[in-house]
């Protein structure tokens, strides 16, 4: 599979306009129909986020009374304010909420810790294995290469436990550093997604930028990164939303708020709502708050996020 | 299915290249070295480990005692890792399945209708939120009691359904939810994949007067294979570890019917402390994930493409 893969390009490129492909003229109705199936499947897709909006502005009470109204029942923000510890424990009880000691901000502050530290540690040692790979030679260059892409073949499920050992060895438990360690060095599809495009790079920029008497140090950090940007930011992007959305891992490591990430927050924030009567609209503020952060990225880098899924964003 | 690919740059390198300072034996190890040394910590060194604890006995708290292979042969006997099994399968089976089929048609539609950003967008949606976060919402859609979709089956008759309480229903329903998070994201692995198909081959059917599921089944299809298969071995790979969404759901009931083998294996090492059991039982779900890529590759030529 390899040796079929390392051709590829880097990002998907944009698509050439080819021709639109038509209908064939004497059949409208396949289109309206295809149309149509599209427009459906669009909004069994949206609704979810709907129904989280409307139940977030939602007293608990009301839910229980008119629960199919497609608006918010009786409007209320208590939700949101649960979940930011603005209420006092009588008001959360009287709205059918629970008495928590949760604090969202701070699960948003470890969150975006976490995601940056990743997301910066693995792009950049990823990128400097993947120059080193793509573009210096060195004895053994290829058998190294290959133990990196035999990483890919084990499914990340299976190192979790032995690095949780490892982690707790090293005295990390409940620390976002110790949540991120594994993975801001590298992942092995960074090395292989930017070995892709540094290996397309003309080498005679960088041969002029050599006899220009720049070292190889130098041309990385002046030559190379600046014009990855595009497959950096992207990469950077995947990873980031990754990171934010992981939940296995920090599960196993982190215990309290020092390092409790928005994901498992939500798992114990849905834990502790009572089992009869579950607190809904604080629930659904809460998933709201935790996704909405990836939902305001993705409507910035929209195009970008979409066009870089290709076979190179199998993961 | 290579046929965008980038042809080799050494092509266009002139013959003949002034000499450079050459370079420092010592620098490419320096470009390599913090990579290395995560890959060797975090990927190599566990993945070693993992194998050598699931030889042992290990709490955490006490040195691993080696019992050679009497981890495997408790496995072998446990009806619940069997139960677990069975589940994982029949999880994977219906998520795959219906995913798959889901994901066909959304990239076949937007291949013939739009290329449209926007379109795109939202179909790829529910990938940028968490498992959790999907998970909790349809937790509430789903509600046996007050969800929307259990009032909506009461409204035309047929009446409420315990979807994440019911031993018969959860897994499914389970299997649902994943197939809304990832089916767009699928997609669009197809959907990139459809784009490399050669246009004229579509327009030479279009020209014989083909219709659009004869065109769909006799030059989409067979085209796809290679991607298909692609797209099917990491899917089925990734479906297979699945937990998150069980571990907010349902938590790996009710009465073990969606104890996944991700649960179960997070229950033993974490709930039990039985570090050396579970890892026997990681091992043994990386040996059949090998297989099933192994097969798969056979039996689908993964590698080639129609297309030559």
């Amino acid at each position: 599979m390899s040796s079929q893969t390392t051709n590829r390009a880097p990002v998907q490129s944009e698509p050439a306009p080819a021709p639109e492909p038509e209908f064939r003229k004497k059949s409208p109705w396949g289109k309206i129909l295809a149309w149509t199936a599209m427009v459906i499947i669009m909004l069994v897709t949206l609704l979810p986020f709907y129904w989280m909006l409307r139940t977030a502005l939602s007293t608990n009470s009301s839910l229980y009374l008119d629960p199919a109204n497609p608006l918010p029942p009786e409007f209320s923000t208590g939700g949101f304010e649960r979940v930011f510890g603005m209420q006092s424990a009588e008001e959360a009880i009287a709205e059918g909420g629970a008495v928590t000691d949760m604090n969202f901000w701070r699960y948003i502050l470890n969150s975006t810790m976490l995601a940056t530290l990743v997301t910066a540690g693995q792009l950049f040692f990823s990128a400097m294995a993947a120059y080193a790979f793509a573009r210096l030679k060195f004895r053994g260059s290829n058998i190294v290469y290959v133990a990196f892409l035999a990483g890919l073949m084990v499914p990340s499920i299976f190192t979790l436990l032995p690095n949780f050992v490892l982690i707790k060895e090293l005295g990390l438990i409940d620390s976002i550093f110790g949540i991120a360690l594994p993975t801001m060095f590298m992942t092995p599809f960074a090395v292989f997604f930017l070995r892709q495009f540094f290996m397309n790079i003309p080498r005679e920029i960088e041969e002029a930028a050599l006899l220009d008497g720049i070292s190889r140090i130098g041309i990385f950090f002046k030559v190379i990164l600046p014009m990855a940007q595009a497959p950096m930011a992207t990469l950077g992007i995947l990873t980031y939303i990754a990171a934010w959305n992981d939940y296995f891992w920090p599960l196993m490591v982190s215990y309290t708020d020092n390092s409790r990430v928005l994901t498992v927050a939500l798992g114990v924030f849905r834990a502790q709502s009572p089992q009869l009567g579950t607190d809904w609209a604080g629930l659904m503020a809460a998933t709201l708050i935790a996704a909405l952060p990836m939902i305001i990225l993705f409507a910035i880098f929209a195009k970008r996020i979409v066009n870089s899924i290709g076979f190179n964003g199998l993961k | 299915m290579s046929t965008t690919a980038t042809g080799p740059r050494s092509a266009s390198r002139p013959a003949k290249r002034r000499r450079i300072k050459a370079q420092q034996p010592w620098l490419p190890w320096l470009f390599l070295a913090p990579a290395a040394f995560g890959y060797v910590v975090f990927y190599l060194w566990p993945t070693l480990r993992g194998i050598w604890l699931s030889f042992t006995e290990y709490n955490l708290l006490t040195p691993a005692k080696f019992v050679g292979l009497s981890n495997y042969e408790r496995m072998f006997q446990d009806p619940i890792f069997w139960g677990s099994m069975r589940v994982t399968v029949l999880y994977v089976v219906l998520n795959i399945g219906i995913q798959t089929i889901m994901a066909l048609l959304i990239a076949v539609l937007m291949h013939r209708l739009t290329k449209s950003t926007f379109v795109r967008s939202v179909v790829l949606s529910p990938y940028l939120v968490s498992n959790v976060v999907a998970a909790i919402v349809w937790l509430w859609i789903l509600d046996a009691q007050f969800g929307v979709f259990n009032q909506f089956l009461e409204w035309i008759g047929i009446g409420k359904i315990g979807f994440l309480t019911d031993e018969f229903w959860a897994i499914p329903t389970i299997a649902m939810i994943n197939v809304w998070r990832h089916m767009g994201y699928t997609a669009l692995l197809i959907f990139a994949g459809l784009q490399t198909l050669p246009e004229s081959v579509y327009e030479a059917a279009r020209m014989d007067g083909a219709s659009e599921t004869r065109i769909f089944f006799s030059i989409t299809m067979p085209l796809l294979r290679p991607i298909l298969a692609l797209v099917l071995i990491m899917t089925i790979i990734g479906s297979f570890q699945v937990f998150d969404t069980v571990a907010v759901t349902t938590g790996g009931g009710p009465a073990n019917a969606t104890n996944v083998l991700q649960m179960y294996i997070y229950d033993l090492a974490f709930g039990r402390f039985q570090f050396g059991y579970a890892s026997a039982m990681s091992v043994a779900l990386l040996i059949v994930l090998g297989i099933i890529t192994i097969i798969q590759f056979k039996l689908t030529r993964a590698n080639d493409t129609d297309l030559d």
